[in-house]
């Protein structure tokens, strides 16, 4: 089909491009392959899954950012479409950019009114490639996709030798399909090569913008960092999205905890029941001694509320993974959302405090995932790592990991038989050392000292049952002494500083920190200066609350409703709330830059504050959208 | 009250174990429970089957959920270290306990409204999950702390105290635990220690789950006229299938039996289960056979007890999970962590090519 677009889009490693295909059609690892290719072009993506909860049939798109600055948030808006379900047809249209680009498969004729004027068109027959190549239905299924890939490979003038040899790396030993997806890949290649105007407006250039980093999920990278923080025992029941946790724990472990000598297993993993057993469970080995842990996601957190009151009062340590997705109830069981923060902090009935850490990318997943062992170990106390659906289910270039040998697990306070030998004062619930923590001993450890009662009712301080008020206040002060102490061994915010003083201010954590990079980039450019605080632990640091005290207007930007961390913040920093403005972005896609400096610039406008610098915005309306 | 320690006054002649240990050793605080109830002569016979079994005190944990009985771990081994955790999921703890080190004894201790109702879900998957544990059920089919209750395992047609009639259907946890796989099943009475001491020698020598519904009056609240789980109802209807003694390895055997009327069952760590047979025609070993005769008895009124299924070459979970023989909390750094060469080696993966 002829077009006639005047203002066809012309850029070079700066475009999104996004499939849009049928679930359970096979196209997940033909687009991962094609993300790969650009890597190893040398050029940044960042792509994510946008997935029905659903096994076959419903629709799906695989949404890829082609950034040569390295922006690795979501940009909104499409560039490039590759439409390959009927049923998301129209919609998938409008989403293009005028002047944008539509792959589709042409077999069928589909009348002009499907289309618009202002979109390069570029027809792939697909279909009648594949009937015409392959017998087998679920052949002409797969290579379908792969050929996609290869016709693509043409139109962005990637080198067809960088997506051959992933090929060959993906099915290494595996010859037959190696020559087999080559050769799909080559037919669909070839047809754009001979048919289409190759290479296109959009297109990808050998670069040097990836360096040294890995292309990881963050699920994938929880995992890996529970097998280097030491966790032995994992128990946990399937919820998406954080399934993959577990199975990368278990995937690790077998590679590096099983023993050489006899091939058993230096690790257990249960997949309980439910929650409440798979959090009990770990609550029972912690006690015992091991470090132990579980994933869930929202529905987990609130059915494990009663346990984490327990491992609270009763002093455990545990480890939760919590893969936050859209809630409330069963929500949006495939989308991202940062929507648990209130719920965990103060987690169960009764007064509650919990230790909260919020990774950014995959490599802090892997680093807080590991320290979230000796930090519970330290403190006796349930720690939560909060990540969410778009940190942990999509791959993302980081930082790769890194382990100091010399490191070795802090164990935390831990009397030993030779201590109680030695005439050690025991006391379960005792304040020796006035940081709030008690020494604990492990069961097992001595045959007549050091054993003590375990309970959730209240105890004095050598955990005998007590209902005596003094015992009581007496625990529950030494409790908040202890969460004192946590802000001490936390990880600190992340501070940047804008180039000149700044009455502005912005606070942000986890998933936000790549699209509020680029929003701080893009509001500069505006002419707005923030400085920008990342938030990484809860109990909150003091220099947080310095932060605020510092600057005019703090915008607090997340990905929920509520406004929960500004809740903590105005809870637990005595902050008085007209002072916090709130980003707030929940409509489960991942918030993008445009969204942060455009809201920023909203706020500052409707407040009329007045800035000299102030430039007016040039910015495309997708990347200026607002959550529903 | 359990702050008060007993006193540790103990005459010359006082019983020693060959590890020195007195019964007091394996006593726990002073019991809050009301005089006469079924629980502390449990509590009573587990003091019994660990002196006798000669066990070091340390060498086990003891875990409970929530309740009259829950409360009982208090009352014995008070050098074990014990959890009282929430109502109803005893079970999810004592297996992670069991998974971080398999070389202790556990000891789950429960109650119907614990084990039956709220708990019923995490009782039915520790059994068919294989965990090596001895779980007694203190079963008086009432609510104690609460004041009077039906729980689940009260009879269809007995009467509460005050008069009340219940209706549902009585969930047998000896027929879920042996439908559910646990692979040593018995069944007792508070009331008769003679045959409550050696069942729980035989399950805390027992691999696998291990699991005693033990009757136990309910003083208070369910021992009238009218209830089946008073002291006079549960001896008028026991109906014993077998009296064990439980030999160990180092026992010599000097009882002598008449032909016929014992069967012997060596366990896998060398322990005998001698059972000495009411039934004559009863065969424990006999998974099915149990599940029928329990209910064609209980179908009569009667209550039926005595070891009623043990298979000693069960496996327990450690093994399914193919762990180390090295406890999991014993694991040191360098048997953890892979270290950085390693994750180097990763990051090569992770990169581009």
């Amino acid at each position: 089909m002829s077009t006639n677009v005047t203002k066809a889009i012309r850029r070079s490693n700066d475009f999104v491009i996004k499939f849009a295909n049928v679930n359970g059609s096979g196209s997940a690892s033909a687009n991962e392959l094609f993300a790969r290719a650009i890597i190893n072009m040398g050029v940044p993506v960042a792509p994510r899954n946008i997935f029905p909860s659903n096994i076959q049939g419903m629709p799906t798109w695989y949404e890829m950012r082609v950034s040569a600055s390295g922006w690795l948030g979501r940009r909104g808006g499409c560039d490039l479409m590759v439409a390959m379900n009927p049923q998301t047809w129209d919609r998938d249209i409008a989403e293009l950019e005028s002047g944008g680009y539509l792959v589709y498969d042409s077999t069928k004729t589909l009348p002009r009114s499907r289309f618009r004027e202002d979109i390069t068109v570029l027809g792939v027959p697909l279909t009648e490639i594949c009937n015409r190549e392959y017998t087998d239905p679920r052949q002409r299924q797969l290579f379908k996709n792969i050929m996609y890939v290869g016709s693509l490979t043409a139109l962005l003038d990637i080198e067809f030798a960088v997506v051959e040899k992933l090929i060959a790396e993906q099915y290494r030993g595996k010859d037959k399909l190696i020559g087999a997806n080559v050769n799909a890949l080559r037919l669909g290649y070839d047809y754009a090569r001979t048919h289409l105007d190759c290479p296109i407006g959009l297109r990808v250039e050998r670069s040097d913008g990836v360096g040294d980093r890995i292309f990881v999920n963050g699920n994938d990278a929880c995992g890996l960092g529970a097998v280097y923080g030491g966790a032995t025992v994992a128990a946990w029941y399937p919820i998406t999205p954080s399934t993959s946790v577990i199975e990368a724990f278990s995937g690790y472990c077998r590679k590096f905890r099983t023993d050489p000598d006899n091939g058993m297993a230096r690790y257990a993993v249960v997949q309980a029941e439910d929650e409440l057993a798979s959090i009990g469970m770990v609550i029972g080995a912690a006690w015992n001694g091991a470090r132990a842990f579980t994933a869930t996601s929202g529905p987990g957190i609130s059915l494990m509320q009663e346990f984490f009151g327990l491992a609270y009062f009763a002093e455990v340590p545990v480890v939760v993974f919590d893969v936050q997705r859209g809630g409330p109830s069963t929500g949006m069981p495939t989308r991202t959302q940062q929507s648990d923060l209130i719920s965990c902090a103060y987690a169960s009935h009764g007064d509650t405090k919990h230790v909260l850490l919020f990774p950014e990318d995959p490599y802090e997943c892997f680093t807080l995932g590991a320290q979230a062992f000796d930090l519970a170990d330290r403190l006796q106390t349930p720690v939560f790592v909060l990540l969410d659906l778009d940190i942990g289910m999509n791959d993302r270039l980081c930082q790769p990991f890194d382990w100091d040998d010399q490191r070795r697990y802090d164990r935390g306070k831990v009397m030993s038989a030779d201590d109680l030998e030695a005439g050690k004062n025991f006391g379960r619930y005792l304040d020796v050392d006035g940081d709030g923590i008690p020494w604990r001993t492990i069961p097992g450890t001595h045959p007549n000292k050091g054993a003590f009662f375990s309970r959730g009712t209240t105890r004095n301080a050598y955990a005998k049952y007590s209902e005596t008020g003094t015992d009581y206040v007496y625990n529950m002060e030494r409790l908040r002494r202890k969460f004192e102490t946590a802000k001490s061994l936390l990880p600190a915010p992340v501070l940047r500083r804008a180039s000149q003083p700044s009455r502005f201010g912005a606070i942000y954590y986890g998933s936000t920190g790549p699209a509020m990079d680029e929003a701080y980039a893009l509001l500069k450019k505006q002419g707005i200066e923030i400085d920008a605080l990342r938030v990484r632990a809860f109990p909150f640091a003091n220099e947080i609350i310095d932060f605020i005290n510092e600057h005019d207007y703090i915008f607090v930007v997340e990905q929920n409703e509520n406004g929960q961390l500004r809740m903590l913040l105005i809870n637990e920093g005595e902050i008085d709330p007209k002072r916090l403005f709130r980003v707030l972005h929940y409509d489960g896609t991942p918030i993008t830059a445009g969204f942060i400096s455009g809201r920023i610039a909203d706020i500052l406008a409707a407040l009329k504050v007045k800035i000299p610098s102030l430039v007016t915005p040039a910015l495309s309306p997708n990347r200026q959208q607002v959550a529903s | 009250m359990t702050y008060f320690a007993k006193p540790r006054l103990l005459r010359p002649d006082t019983p020693r174990n060959s590890l020195g240990y007195t019964r007091r050793d394996y006593e726990g605080a002073i019991s809050t429970l009301c005089a006469g109830c079924g629980h502390d002569s449990i509590s009573a016979a587990v003091v019994q089957a660990c002196f006798d079994l000669e066990i070091e005190p340390h060498r086990v944990a003891k875990l409970s959920g929530i309740g009259c009985s829950s409360k009982t771990p208090d009352y014995f081994l008070g050098n074990s270290h014990g959890f009282n955790t929430t109502h109803g999921r005893m079970p999810s703890v004592l297996t992670g306990a069991a998974l971080a080190n398999r070389d202790l004894l556990y000891l789950g201790v429960s109650g119907d409204g614990d084990s039956a109702s709220i708990g019923i879900g995490q009782f039915a998957h520790a059994m068919r999950r294989g965990v090596n544990m001895t779980y007694i059920v203190e079963n008086n089919g009432v609510y104690g702390l609460t004041k009077g209750q039906f729980s689940a395992t009260a009879d269809k047609g007995s009467k509460s105290k005050r008069g009340v009639v219940n209706n549902d259907t009585p969930i047998d946890l000896v027929a879920l635990a042996l439908q559910l796989g646990a692979s040593y099943v018995a069944r007792s009475f508070s009331g008769d220690k003679e045959q409550l001491i050696p069942l729980i020698k035989g399950a805390m020598r027992h691999r696998g789950p291990a699991f005693i519904d033990v009757i136990s009056p309910c003083v208070t609240f369910n021992n009238h006229a009218g209830s089946t789980k008073s002291y006079d109802y549960v001896r008028e209807h026991n109906e014993a299938v077998n009296r064990l003694d439980v030999i160990l390895p180092r026992d010599k055997i000097n009882a002598s039996y008449p032909p016929g009327s014992l069967r012997r069952v060596v366990q896998h760590d060398g322990s005998i289960l001698n059972l000495r047979k009411l039934d004559q025609d009863y065969d424990p070993s006999d998974r099915i056979g149990a599940m029928n005769h329990l209910q064609e008895r209980q179908a009569l009124g009667e209550i039926v007890t005595g070891l009623l299924f043990v298979d000693s070459s069960a496996e327990e979970l450690h093994r399914h999970l193919n762990t180390v023989e090295k406890p999991l909390n014993q694991l040191g750094d360098a048997y953890l962590c892979p270290g950085s060469k390693a994750l180097e080696a990763l990051n090569a993966s992770l990169r581009r090519s």
